[in-house]
């Protein structure tokens, strides 16, 4: 039975936001449920939705598939963004993490305590400037292809150049010395589905408010 | 060239076991080159061997393989330990991921302030006993098979690795999830496997306050 994936999550980037950028990226159209309280969790983890009582959770090909990597590697397979074998892979899988480790700082930093926030974000900008940005910028130098992997799009450009967008929004000064990463930013802000998807009016979300906080730590039951 | 695996890492578990115990699965001898101090540290980093500047590193196939997961996945799909396509990989990957997240929680408890230590240890009993173990217990009563995805092992690996570490935090956790029980048992006695727990092998032992003292010394923290 196909239908659209549904994506269960709320209103808001969190761990979801990867997922709707390779969709996205990949031309799929999907769905989303938004959860608005806590009952709404409550009740997908009652239906036995949840795998580990967690969102995301994605509803796509007959699975109800949680765990936000198992979900990206899925798409990325099916929608041909995972290279060509498995060298490819494990360069693909390489990159992906390490944009996840420093996506996971910056995702995190609205939760960080107000007094420890400024040392926070020094040691987000250090990293991407010293550890993050040469290394992947590194990569692009070395072959001079227009992707980071086989000279195709894969999931890591698309994972990349998300993780480029929150730089950004953090402070556009610290792209300064990558054009290498510049121009990967253009090229895939370009492709058709991502310029789509760039738009307002999209599915994508924009960064978490005041608000939005209080939104998720009373659905999450966050203190 | 095929050589044997190369694993760059100091002398604990961190993050480098799962590997250790995949590649012991799959039954790949490999070598180990341990860090003992932040200069050997260093001398990786100025190789220019550390893509991301950090460690586990694994030199395999003409690569130098950073990122726990890039390497277990590499390994996974060379070994056929990673399903028949790609809707088992799904699976896989969920279920592996279900198994870092809790694996997470457990190895990082050494790192955990003293005064925060007992309300860390309640909430990974908690999380082992009413969401993670019955989630896996589940699946194997799901379909009643020897292992999780497709009557195959693939990431039956690491849950019984986790399984192993769950029982040296207090054995009596596993009490309840006989389907647990019988694969820890049965993968424990796949030969590869059962070599790799003797005494002996490469296995890792639980840290201690010696090999905490290390790693605060070589990745300065």
């Amino acid at each position: 039975m196909s239908g659209k994936p549904i994506l269960h999550y709320f209103n808001g980037r969190g761990r979801m936001e990867c997922i709707r950028w390779l969709l996205a990226a990949a031309g799929v159209e999907f769905e989303e449920k938004f959860m608005e309280k806590p009952e709404d969790l409550d009740k997908l983890r009652n239906d036995g939705s949840l795998m580990f009582q967690q969102v995301p959770m994605v509803e796509i090909d007959g699975m109800k598939l949680v765990q936000t990597r198992a979900i990206l590697n899925y798409v990325a397979t099916k929608y041909n963004l995972y290279g060509k074998d498995m060298k490819e892979r494990a360069l693909i899988d390489m990159y992906s993490e390490g944009v996840v480790d420093l996506g996971e700082m910056i995702l995190l930093l609205p939760l960080c305590p107000p007094d420890q926030k400024d040392a926070k974000i020094t040691q987000i900008k250090e990293s991407t400037t010293n550890r993050y940005l040469p290394a992947f910028e590194k990569v692009l130098k070395s072959h001079g292809q227009d992707y980071l992997v086989g000279n195709k799009l894969s999931k890591a450009d698309i994972h990349l150049v998300e993780l480029l967008y929150y730089v950004e929004e953090l402070d556009p000064s610290l792209l300064a010395n990558f054009p290498l990463l510049k121009g990967l930013k253009t090229r895939v802000s370009n492709l058709p589905a991502v310029k789509k998807f760039l738009q307002p009016g999209s599915q994508r979300k924009p960064p978490m408010d005041e608000k939005g906080l209080e939104e998720a730590k009373r659905i999450f039951r966050i203190k | 060239t095929a050589g044997k695996p190369k694993l760059h890492y100091f002398d604990a578990r961190g993050r480098m076991e799962a590997i250790l115990w995949l590649l012991a699965a799959a039954g790949v001898e490999f070598e180990e080159k341990l860090i003992e101090s932040s200069e050997d540290l260093d001398k990786l980093r100025h190789d220019e061997s550390l893509v991301f500047q950090q460690v586990p590193v694994v030199e395999i196939d003409g690569m130098n393989l950073v990122q726990t997961r890039a390497i277990l996945n590499y390994i996974a799909t060379k070994h056929d330990l990673y399903g028949k396509d790609m809707k088992e990989r799904a699976l896989i990957d969920m279920y592996t991921e279900g198994v870092a997240d809790l694996g997470e929680m457990i190895m990082l408890l050494p790192l955990c302030p003293p005064d925060q230590k007992n309300a860390k240890l309640t909430l990974i009993r908690e999380r082992t006993t009413n969401c993670y173990l019955p989630a896996f217990e589940k699946v194997l009563k799901s379909h009643g098979q020897d292992y999780l995805v497709g009557n195959k092992l693939s990431t039956d690996i690491h849950l019984v690795e986790l399984l192993y570490y769950v029982e040296e935090l207090d054995s009596s956790l596993l009490a309840n999830f006989p389907l647990l029980k019988g694969l820890k048992t049965r993968v424990s006695n796949l030969p590869a496997m059962k070599r790799f727990l003797q005494p002996g092998s490469q296995r890792k032992p639980p840290g201690s306050e010696k090999s905490l003292e290390q790693a605060r010394k070589i990745f300065k923290f």
